[in-house]
């Protein structure tokens, strides 16, 4: 019955089935990942904000050259703007985003906006009546403030993040970013120096024995991560069960102090994260056969000599794996520092959370967003440069 | 050839089974399913506050017999305080799902300016007479009368600390001390320990050199400090020994010692009174039930059983008359302790919340 005529279109339809079997997963991701990923990225170069507020200012502004004071129509028309925030009550908004620039402008856009006469028709020379209102509208400062943060696009936020912007706190996220880096690296080296034996005792003992640890390993990943945090907090915390031990066998006399530091931080995590750096070591390990370390010996290698020249290059995949995994993972890390580090121990997504939620200053919050994922991405891309893609082996 | 048997044949010309065709059928369900979060129900009535063993309270005295007296549902969060939690909130527009919120003086005020609350209408919430003077304003009524105060374990310190200079004095009274996370009511504690008078608190923090100087006093403690940010957490953090005093709100510190057998004591000197508000948030879609609320939260049969739970004080005047002695006595709102201390200065923080909040991140990251 089947011709040669229509095999072609079989194939077609074959495609447009594989294509609708896959379209959901792909609307998916568009919808919950690509999209608001994109909207992210563009939220720290956005700044729309005060053109909303203060358009007059802003369209006064636009031929401005920028130097000494601008002209009375500036004048009048930041002070009509604002007393139509005042009355919208949107001033808030060019208050914060104004605030970026200097911290003290902040105050001077909300106290004139509430000191500005409500009847502007009495209002007859604007100059004067703001600089009455706030002397820094006597300034150039702040006019060349609001000319820059007249948008559509703008860098302030991602260079307060990268600390370009100056000032005696500028440098704090880039502290933090380093910082960052360093928790999660400490967490990944704590991480695979303890998965090693761990995997290869999996790989290495019977089908039950096997599946028991497999049990005792995955166990943990099926409670929540605060619930972890929490118990590390009861287990470490000064009059804790650790402390507690120690000080009944008489091994130390003053209870250490392990939470609401690196340490407590460092613990959990290594904790939190280690499942996913045993499971690909012990993957490769696996397949692995033993004899090969049996010739390596047979042939005259020492211990050492064979586990370094035939054992570990091949579960260098393993390493790689797992050691990429948790890394990415712990870069981005909130409740566990948050539960046992100090403040000296938050992480970016600290900040990230911080700015989003509490200053609202969402345009640094996308810009530190965006450059945890840009530094995760090049250094994803500098390690598979290094170790090789087939080699990561994810 | 059964029919069923053809339908099979056509669709296995096509490429497609009946196999793939359910699939297909699945996905589609599975993608509509997905979508549904986007549809706006409607809600009941929630109401916010600081959770933990006042929140409990609250439910008990207030929010349980509202539920029974009016039968309205009524649905209940807590949160930890800050006017960016509530820009975004109702910034959130519909998917915002909170309606009346406990907020602190400055929050009230702030938000008010920005249009994140509903405006109150006094009469339907039984009037402004109802209240301490001048306590209701254009978007709150008052919630709860509290005052920000310093506990220690009395089995620990037989002598403890009187002043926020004691609590800065690590060696005449070792261990760590518990604050609440933020510039606000740690910046005064820092002033008051550094010497400044509790009338001059507010003016020396309104310059520059003021600020400077407490956050310069802040770090001879830093290393010694833990921050607390929920309420819940500072008679946990007391009550573990891992820290040997901490600050609080004052009325869970009493909580604490009745429900745990506790010793803690309260350093009244420099205490920081606070009156809370209830506010609408804006674009409520629950306002008049919401209005129902603040008006029951109001009535003297109500607020009277307050303080004698927690030992928090009240903004209606005719129940702060009728507490017993006993009762008032032991409140942030006695003659006593309000001399001992000081009283928020809201203007302050309205003006200087931000800036401040933002240096003191920085600040503490360091």
């Amino acid at each position: 019955m089947t011709t040669e005529k229509h095999r072609p279109r079989r194939a077609l339809s074959a495609n447009a089935v594989g294509i609708a079997l896959v379209a959901p997963l792909a609307l998916f991701l568009l919808a919950t990942f690509f999209i608001p990923l994109g909207g992210m990225l563009f939220l720290s170069v956005d700044d729309r904000e005060l053109g909303k507020v203060m358009p007059g200012t802003v369209a006064a502004l636009a031929d401005w050259d920028g130097a000494g004071l601008p002209g009375p129509a500036a004048f009048e028309a930041a002070g009509r703007d604002l007393v139509e925030a005042r009355k919208a009550k949107i001033a808030g908004t060019a208050a914060r985003r104004l605030g970026y620039e200097a911290s003290a402008w902040r105050t001077t856009i909300q106290s004139t906006a509430r000191a500005l006469p409500r009847d502007i028709a009495a209002v007859t020379d604007w100059k004067s009546t703001l600089i009455a209102a706030d002397d820094a509208w006597g300034k150039p400062d702040i006019w060349q403030a609001l000319a820059r943060a007249r948008g559509p696009l703008t860098d302030v936020y991602l260079s307060s993040a990268l600390g370009l912007q100056g000032g005696q706190d500028s440098t704090l996220y880039v502290n933090v970013l380093a910082r960052t880096f360093v928790i999660a690296l400490s967490a990944t080296a704590i991480c695979i120096l303890l998965a090693l034996p761990a995997a290869y005792l999996l790989a290495s003992v019977g089908p039950i024995t096997a599946n028991l640890l497999m049990m005792a390993l995955l166990l943990p990943l099926w409670t929540s991560v605060l619930v972890r945090s929490t118990s590390w907090l009861v287990i470490l915390q000064k009059n804790g069960i650790f402390n507690q031990v120690l000080i009944s066998l008489n091994i130390i006399d003053t209870p250490l102090e392990l939470v609401y530091n690196r340490i407590g931080v460092l613990v959990a995590l290594t904790h939190i994260l280690l499942p996913y750096a045993v499971l690909p070591l012990y993957a490769s390990m696996k397949a692995l056969p033993r004899s090969q370390m049996q010739a390596a010996r047979s042939l005259g290698a020492g211990p050492l000599n064979s586990f370094f020249r035939i054992y570990l290059p091949q579960i260098v995949p393993g390493i790689s794996a797992g050691g990429l995994l948790v890394f990415i993972l712990a870069l981005g890390y909130y409740i566990t520092p948050l539960l046992l580090g100090g403040q000296g121990d938050q992480m970016l997504p600290f900040y990230i959370a911080y700015n989003t939620l509490q200053a609202l200053n969402w345009g640094l919050a996308a810009a530190l967003a965006s450059i945890l994922l840009i530094a995760t991405v090049i250094l994803y891309a500098l390690y598979v440069r290094l170790v090789g893609v087939q080699r990561v082996g994810v | 050839m059964t029919p069923e048997m053809h339908y099979e044949t056509i669709n296995q010309e096509r490429g497609i089974t009946m196999k793939t065709r359910t699939a297909i059928l699945h996905s589609a369900l599975l993608a509509s399913v997905l979508a549904l979060p986007g549809v706006a129900v409607a809600r009941d009535l929630t109401v916010v506050s600081a959770g933990g063993i006042f929140q409990d309270a609250q439910r008990e005295v207030y929010f349980d017999p509202f539920r029974k007296e009016t039968g309205i549902p009524l649905a209940e969060d807590s949160w930890d305080g800050g006017i960016g939690v509530l820009r975004t909130k109702v910034g959130a527009g519909e998917a915002n799902n909170w309606d009346v919120v406990e907020v602190e003086a400055e929050e009230e005020a702030l938000g008010c300016e920005e249009g994140l609350f509903e405006t109150i209408d006094p009469p339907t919430v039984g009037g402004a007479e109802r209240y301490i003077a001048g306590s209701v304003t254009e978007c709150g009524v008052p919630a709860n009368i509290f005052s920000i105060v310093l506990a220690y374990d009395g089995a620990v310190f037989k002598d403890g600390p009187k002043t926020w200079a004691d609590v800065w004095d690590t060696k005449k009274y070792p261990g760590k001390r518990a604050f609440r996370n933020g510039p606000k009511f740690t910046l005064e504690a820092a002033l008051m320990a550094d010497g400044v008078a509790a009338a001059d608190v507010y003016k020396t923090l309104g310059t520059p050199e003021g600020v400077d100087r407490a956050f310069k006093k802040l770090d001879e403690l830093k290393s010694d400090i833990v921050w607390w940010s929920s309420g819940n957490q500072p008679m946990q953090l007391l009550g573990s020994g891992e820290v040997a005093m901490t600050t609080s709100y004052n009325g869970r510190i009493r909580g604490a010692n009745a429900e745990n057998k506790r010793d803690f004591k309260i350093m009244w000197s420099g205490n920081i009174l606070n009156i809370d508000s209830w506010v609408i948030l804006k674009g409520s879609p629950n306002k008049d039930n919401a209005v129902k609320l603040l008006e029951y939260l109001g009535r003297t049969d109500r607020q009277v059983e307050w303080p004698a739970k927690l030992g928090y004080g009240v903004g209606s005047v005719a129940a702060q008359a009728a507490l017993p002695a006993d009762v008032a006595t032991t409140l942030p709102t006695s003659p006593e302790h309000i001399a001992a201390g000081i009283t928020v200065d809201a203007d302050f923080w309205v003006q200087n919340i931000d800036a401040l909040n933002e240096r003191f991140t920085a600040w503490a990251a360091k």
